[in-house]
């Protein structure tokens, strides 16, 4: 278990390096110049000569790169090139509002995704199981900007029930206590109602050939054949040993479910890591680009990490296959 | 392939993309008028769908902010998306059947290295390097192409490393080397024929995918340029205009998920008649 640990968090550490070594040349070497940016099209020649020399970048691109790296490497995350506000602090101001609708569409989607795959596994063919994967497979094509915007439709325009932007209303610096909370919760609605019925989709879509997978399996039979309850065969048999490839799915979503928290967060205005990137990047904001890159990469790691030893602790086989290969 | 014609998935999905695309093709003749054509703007905009305008022209989904009939942008930006999706995901086919090929065949340190590679780059985040590489240059149908192709080889390399390896094994391929076959042809005329049915699969689900991403990309303003129409774009377009003309943003949405719905019925449905007996979960999306 430990040098299992130890292999991938090796790994983990040459993927975190990789993603961001290739970000920043990448970054760097494409067009654009974030000294024009700042000073904007009136700036003189010698005006972009002194700020380019100011923000550091007319040295070689290689000493750029270790001077960041050195940096990031220390904790020191440098300084928002457009705002002027230090990298970090936007940053940290940014994640939790990502974190939340993450989690609670991730708790929420797999939750629905497994009682549905299921419920189809267990009626493998019928009519029920026919409906539902009309409903997941539609759920899995929706584009999730596009339901949200529908969602906006319906919800703000027509019914008036439900705010379509942000993460508070205009007067939440006066709301107290439950009011503050709902007005809260009322913001968080469409967002997480977005994310989280694309979850459903995937997530149900999986677990029923997953669980399909399983039922075919010889142990299945036998415990069938020993007169076990079909409630207990699909819960004690079924399901726990579907749940290997579904939580290895949850660490491979990971990176999709942040993807998608991008476009939904562009469509809600909500004040996200996804946000705070597309803006970094539409300004070529070097310092932010790439200290969000380097947080998302951190964390799609550690998620795969954290699904590949949830696998490997409920299932001894892949303890094992591990060590030994 | 019989049970392939018996299965409804395969039929439903086999028929929607067969519309789409003889409509898409078929363009000039089932719209009328150009689809970045404006008429009088005030008199033709916001005109809601199955309306008539003052000149006697019929929009069956209504007209959007600049009096441009959301019919005839439809069937243009069909164009544009679907060959962007197709082009995209072959361009990941013949990248990922090449490097998956190599991984499998050459084994020992080629082998070990693309499959280092392979996995390096399934661990990247699509979105974020979709971001920056559409973001760094001028966007264009062009660049989404490549972008979507260079992001998306990686499970196709993963299947076809996998397929290579068991076909070495096999005594035709062991008989074919015996005859002094050079190693190459052996793996371009024995062994890749073999493994390209679960290509075929992941194409099909990967086809739906990037036509999605482009519509992301679009949508952000980081991919096909108005006045030219794709999906994407024209749901961008559609959504300043949410309040008073929902139907610009929600038809090309419709055709999106049925297009989407199509290519994973389809991509089921042909694992299932390939793999008899077996239902399998599906590919990750990306």
């Amino acid at each position: 278990m430990l040098a299992l640990l130890a292999r991938r968090l090796a790994a983990g550490v040459a993927v975190v390096l990789g993603v961001v070594t290739l970000t920043f040349f990448l970054l760097h070497l494409a067009p654009g110049d974030p000294a024009r940016r700042l000073l904007g099209a009136t700036a003189t020649d010698q005006q972009l000569v002194v700020a380019r020399h100011t923000l550091g970048l007319d040295r070689p691109l290689p000493v750029q790169y270790a001077a960041w790296l050195g940096a990031t490497l220390r904790g020191d995350w440098g300084v928002s090139i457009a705002t002027g506000r230090p990298a970090a602090a936007l940053l940290s101001a940014a994640w939790p509002a990502t974190a939340i609708l993450v989690a609670l569409s991730l708790a929420l989607s797999y939750i629905a995704g497994l009682v549905i795959g299921a419920v189809q596994s267990e009626r493998s063919g019928s009519r029920t199981d026919t409906a539902l994967s009309v409903g997941t497979v539609t759920l899995y094509a929706l584009p999730g900007y596009w339901l949200a915007l529908m969602l906006v439709v319906v919800f703000t325009y027509w019914a008036r029930i439900l705010p379509a932007f942000g993460a508070a209303g205009f007067d939440s610096d006066d709301l107290t206590g439950l009011a503050a909370l709902a007005d809260r919760l009322r913001h968080l609605a469409l967002p997480l109602a977005t994310l989280t019925l694309i979850g459903i989709g995937g997530t149900a879509r999986f677990v029923r050939g997953a669980m399909l997978d399983v039922r075919s399996s010889p142990f299945v039979i036998t415990a069938r054949a020993k007169g076990v309850a079909p409630r207990a065969v699909t819960f004690r048999h079924v399901l726990r040993n579907a749940l290997i490839p579904v939580v290895t799915l949850l660490g491979l979503s990971l990176p999709a479910l942040f993807s998608g928290a991008v476009f939904v967060e562009a469509v809600f205005a909500w004040p996200g890591v996804g946000r705070v990137l597309v803006e970094a990047v539409l300004a070529r904001d070097y310092p932010v680009v790439m200290a969000a890159t380097t947080v998302s990469a951190i964390l799609v790691v550690l998620g795969n990490l954290a699904a590949d030893l949830l696998a490997a602790w409920l299932d001894p086989r892949l303890r094992h296959e591990d060590t030994a290969g | 392939m019989k049970r392939l014609f018996d299965d409804r998935r395969a039929a439903f999905g086999a028929v929607v993309l067969a519309l789409v695309a003889a409509a898409a093709i078929a363009a000039p003749i089932v719209t009328n008028g150009h689809p970045d054509l404006q008429g009088d703007v005030v008199a033709t905009r916001f005109l809601p769908p199955l309306a008539t305008d003052v000149r006697g022209a019929f929009h069956a989904l209504g007209t959007d902010r600049f009096g441009r009939d959301v019919w005839t942008r439809l069937v243009y930006g069909g164009r544009v998306s679907l060959a962007v999706g197709v082009l995209a995901v072959l361009l990941s086919v013949v990248i990922g059947v090449a490097v998956g090929a190599a991984a499998g065949f050459y084994r020992g340190a080629i082998g070990a290295a693309l499959l280092a590679a392979t996995d390096f780059a399934l661990a990247l985040p699509r979105v974020v390097l979709l971001l920056l590489l559409a973001a760094l240059w001028q966007p264009s149908a062009a660049l989404v192409i490549v972008v979507l192709g260079l992001t998306g080889w990686m499970t196709i390399a993963r299947l076809v490393h996998g397929e290579v390896r068991g076909l070495s094994a096999r005594p035709f391929v062991e008989g074919a080397v015996a005859l002094g076959m050079p190693r190459v042809r052996v793996l371009a005329r024995h062994i890749i024929p073999n493994a390209l049915t679960p290509v075929i699969v992941a194409a099909a689900l990967g086809i739906g995918n990037a036509i999605m991403l482009e519509a992301g990309l679009s949508f952000l303003g980081l991919g096909v340029q108005p006045p030219t129409a794709s999906w994407g774009n024209m749901i961008a377009s559609g959504r300043d205009t949410l309040v008073n003309a929902p139907w610009v943003a929600a038809a090309p949405g419709v055709v999106l998920v049925l297009v989407v719905i199509a290519c994973t019925l389809l991509g089921d449905a042909v694992r299932d008649a390939l793999d008899p007996g077996k239902e399998t979960g599906e590919e990750r999306r990306a």
